[in-house]
């Protein structure tokens, strides 16, 4: 554990009263609103803040109760949990797109006795399961547009609730309750997200939360005077530490836009200098990027493509600090002039000086594209349960293939199985109302069980997460095998929508490649390739080539990997139909079921092992309507090339 | 139908007023085809007001009719207690009403921001001198409409596409830009010429929700022409039936839909 944090900073609302204090008419939250940007000051937001909590009061708000909270990203709803803090109160953000079920669960379970809704779908939301929740007392609702025919016994808006809090003068309560919060107690509550059965209320104390707020917050430099742009859910832990742990720490700015659709114009309004996005944001950015590049003149074209070689060969050395001579620091000088400027300020990332990506595997190209533009963008690795930060990035330390070092505080172990567990001062208190849980998550001495399997980069100390925990085997030569972390890397190329690799108990690996449609297609187009369908294009002899070519490729990468080597994949086939949930190859949210797919498949895969060149194979599929069908093919399986122990030998 | 001119509450909790426009014994011939012959109903202020009919039962002549832009050879047209003498139909957009077209009629070039701002022109009163100057007066009185169309963006939920030239929307969205142009203008009667034309399901419900919200947030009249019954049925007050320019039913929804003769116009009978 870290030194504690100095006494009477031990809860947000302490940091609040000593951030009025401090910087009292500094901007503590701005938030688009038409079309101007409305902006609070700390003693503004403060006083809000207190009106609401002495509201809550009023309605007979107990010390301990739960105050849910749900909607779109807004400073009123921020205030709405530092209220109930101040109250006494234990917040519960939830998922504003859940569904009404989704939120039934986790208001009946927490038991919470207010909801502070957004607007109507909300309320609506809660008004269609109100039957079964016995513990909820009053609805607050924040956007009464819509809501003015309402049954307003158990319902009020946010602004007579505060308003009826000024009038009540609670302020010695108010002020006793929040003197009271020690750091043992309950800050929050969040809900994860549930892949597999019921979500699980996860308890994080004051300490949990400010030490690790504190801690990263001084990993990073984060300082007064930094904006974040506050657009990702209010009920996921990460939004919880960005926009108010740290954000309360640091005393920075927090925005909230005006609505999810004006998100990328308001975040160039912004500008922020502290930026979170999860891989599919940047992904998305790129391309569009590239969409628009390929529609250019011919001269714009030229000049994209030369200044971001530029930037691609001298801007991530630049953010490593390694010596750059004086010629090339000019010609960087001349990219960022003519085009990495302009280019990251149409994407609103101008004024990044940290920016983080987390939650799946970044593709390499994506990585490297944004660090050439200059963008300090890193990648950190956490949980609900670990108060977000296990590991994270350095300065000067960013690689597209780690995931970092351990955090500020953080203790890692890597188990005989190669899960990785960690402990430190983050590691939340409980399970809500769920101690089986919690006593097989977290042991007795803290350690926390990630369900993750990576190991510790001799030289570096950086963690590389390489699978989920239980995919992760064993060959028969005893080498690990993690087939995650090959598809992964078969995956970032645009070809290639999935894949499947194979080699559990087996002398080598095979794997399963989909192509991507639209890529492959779009490039048969301009090759003047024709084919009449998916299996057609899935078998032209070039597709196969470059698939091959990518699977070679990708080999020798893993090979690079002393631990991984054994996974390269000796032999492969492109299969004749997408995996899909409808014949439940697949979830629903695309990931594969590996047995599934493997029990289905048995005789292609009996084919990779068997030696032969092609097969023939009937698969049985679903239509979207349900009917089912039966398509036929006949699949060339072809070698790839291997690298052995730093040779490359074609088999 | 409430009969009373005296002043009542809905079942869902809106209350409407006394006669807000009264059209009478309204008749409009173009040549020698009677359009509208001898038609009477009125509007009631706080109210949705339906007109409805088959194709070609002369509900948009109608409805121009109360825009002011067709004068009717016979009848009279009152508005808040006084007869409406002939006017142009700029002189009607002052007194207070405001319409959406069926074929939507916006400035296809210029962006939404700027298509709802024109609905304020009745609002502003500054010259064009002071206006090219941008000052004094000018600006004080754009800020002041700004921040009106901001609030119609924000309630219409159209701020993503603020800035966005009207020519590049899809036709659901400028349909919700024509209404923000209208409400714009801050309208005792809004008049909505097929609002729901070409929609599909969900843009429907949406424009539906928009269309009960504009009524009770800002208690505005709402007259409106419309094909789809069920919308009809759901959103009005009262409706007007029409059918080859005649008056054939008038009350409230329930009331229509028992209306043999309005069956009959909508199922077809032989007209001989």
């Amino acid at each position: 554990m870290t030194a504690p944090a100095p006494s009477g900073d031990n809860s947000v609302p302490a940091l609040l009263a000593r951030n009025v204090a401090q910087h009292g008419n500094k901007a503590a939250y701005r938030e688009k609103e038409f079309g101007i940007w409305q902006s609070w000051t700390w003693a503004e937001a403060a006083e809000e803040i207190d009106a609401l909590a002495a509201g809550f009061l009023t309605l007979g708000a107990n010390v301990g109760d739960h105050i849910a909270i749900t909607g779109r990203n807004r400073p009123a709803l921020y205030w709405a949990m530092v209220a109930a803090q101040k109250a006494g109160c234990v917040p519960v953000p939830l998922y504003a797109d859940a569904a009404a079920e989704e939120i039934a669960y986790a208001l009946e379970h927490c038991g919470a006795r207010f909801v502070v809704a957004g607007d109507q779908e909300q309320v609506d939301k809660i008004a269609d399961i109100r039957d079964q929740l016995h513990e909820l007392d009053h609805v607050i609702y924040l956007d009464g547009r819509g809501l003015r025919k309402y049954d307003h016994t158990h319902m009020t808006s946010y602004a007579d609730l505060q308003q009826a809090g000024r009038n009540a003068n609670q302020m010695a309560e108010i002020e006793k309750r929040t003197a009271a919060l020690g750091p043992d107690d309950k800050c929050v509550m969040l809900y994860t997200s549930g892949t597999t059965g019921r979500p699980k209320g996860v308890v994080l104390s004051n300490t949990n939360v400010i030490e690790t707020s504190k801690n990263s917050a001084e990993f990073d430099h984060l300082r007064p005077g930094d904006e974040v742009l506050a657009y990702l859910p209010m009920a996921w832990v990460g939004d919880f530490i960005f926009s108010i742990g740290q954000a309360m720490w640091t005393g920075f700015c927090v925005n909230c836009p005006e609505s999810a659709e004006t998100m990328h114009t308001d975040l160039r309004e912004i500008g922020p200098t502290y930026f979170f996005a999860p891989p599919r944001v940047f992904e998305q950015q790129l391309t569009n990027v590239m969409i628009r590049m390929e529609d250019a003149g011919r001269f714009k074209k030229w000049l994209f493509d030369k200044y971001m070689a530029v930037g691609r060969k001298i801007g991530p050395r630049i953010l490593d600090g390694e010596p750059v001579s004086g010629m090339e620091r000019f010609q960087y000088r001349l990219a960022d002039w003519l085009v990495i400027g302009p280019l990251k300020n149409t994407l609103g990332l101008s004024r990044v000086r940290v920016g983080y990506t987390a939650g799946e595997a970044i593709g390499p190209e994506i990585f490297d594209f944004y660090r050439a533009l200059g963008i300090n963008l890193k990648q950190l690795y956490g949980q609900t349960e670990a108060t977000v930060f296990i590991t994270q990035q350095p300065d000067g330390e960013v690689r597209s293939d780690t995931v970092g070092v351990p955090s500020p505080g953080v203790e890692l172990k890597i188990a005989e199985n190669g899960e990785v567990f960690y402990r430190s001062p983050g590691v939340f208190v409980e399970y809500y109302k769920n101690a089986e849980s919690t006593a097989s998550t977290k042991d007795a001495e803290g350690w926390v069980a990630t369900g993750d399997a990576g190991f510790i980069e001799e030289g570096t100390g950086h963690l590389r997460i390489i699978d989920r925990a239980k995919d992760v085997g064993k060959m028969a030569s005893g080498a690990l095998f993690a087939p995650k972390y090959v598809e992964n890397k078969l995956k970032f190329y645009p070809d290639i929508l999935e894949a499947v690799v194979f080699g559990a108990d087996r002398e080598y690996c095979t794997a399963f490649v989909n192509i991507d449609l639209t890529a492959v297609g779009n490039w048969a187009e301009r090759n003047n390739i024709a084919y009449s369908s998916y299996q057609e294009l899935s078998q032209h002899p070039r597709v196969l080539d470059t698939i091959e070519a990518h699977v070679a490729e990708v080999n020798k990468s893993v090979a690079a990997d002393e631990m991984l080597a054994g996974c390269q994949v000796h032999r492969f086939l492109v299969l004749h139909k997408e995996l899909d949930a409808d014949d439940g190859e697949m979830t629903r949210t695309r990931k594969v079921r590996r047995r599934i797919v493997e029990e289905k498949f048995d005789d292609l895969i009996a084919a990779l092992y068997g030696g032969q060149s092609e097969i023939y194979t009937e698969t049985e599929v679903t239509y979207e309507d349900g009917r089912k069908g039966k398509i036929t093919a006949t699949l060339a399986i072809r070698d790839a090339a291997v690298v052995n122990a730093g040779k490359v030998a074609a088999e | 139908m409430k009969d009373t001119v005296e002043p009542y509450v809905t079942d869902d909790g809106r209350t409407i007023g006394g006669v807000l426009m009264d059209m009478r014994n309204i008749t409009l011939r173009f040549g020698g085809v009677e359009a509208i012959k001898d038609i009477s109903f009125d509007i009631r202020e706080g109210e949705i007001r339906a007109i409805i009919g088959p194709n070609g039962a002369g509900k948009s002549s109608m409805l121009n009719v109360i825009s002011g832009f067709y004068n009717p050879q016979e009848g009279e047209v009152w508005f808040r207690g006084e007869k409406r003498p002939q006017m142009k139909p700029y002189q009607v957009a002052r007194l207070g009403i405001a319409r959406t077209f069926q074929n939507i009629a916006l400035f296809e070039g210029m962006t939404v921001l700027d298509n709802i701002m024109t609905g304020r022109l009745t609002h502003m009163k500054s010259g064009m001198f002071w206006q090219a100057l941008w000052a004094g007066r000018a600006e004080k009185e754009e800020v002041e409409n700004r921040e009106k169309v901001e609030r119609i963006i924000d309630f219409l939920e159209i701020q993503a596409i603020r800035k966005t030239p009207v020519g590049r929307l899809p036709y659901g969205l400028k349909k919700r830009v024509e209404l923000a142009r209208a409400l714009a203008a801050e309208p005792k009667l809004l008049l909505l010429d097929e609002p729901m034309a070409g929609m599909n399901v969900e843009e429907k419900e949406d424009m539906s929700r928009f269309i009960l919200d504009v009524n009770d947030e800002f208690g505005t009249t709402i007259a409106l022409i419309e094909h789809d019954m069920g919308v009809v049925m759901d959103l009005s007050d009262r409706v007007v039936v029409m059918d080859y320019g005649r008056k054939i039913g008038d009350g409230t929804p329930d009331e229509v839909r028992g209306n043999q003769e309005v069956i009959d116009a909508y199922l077809g009978v032989s007209h001989d």
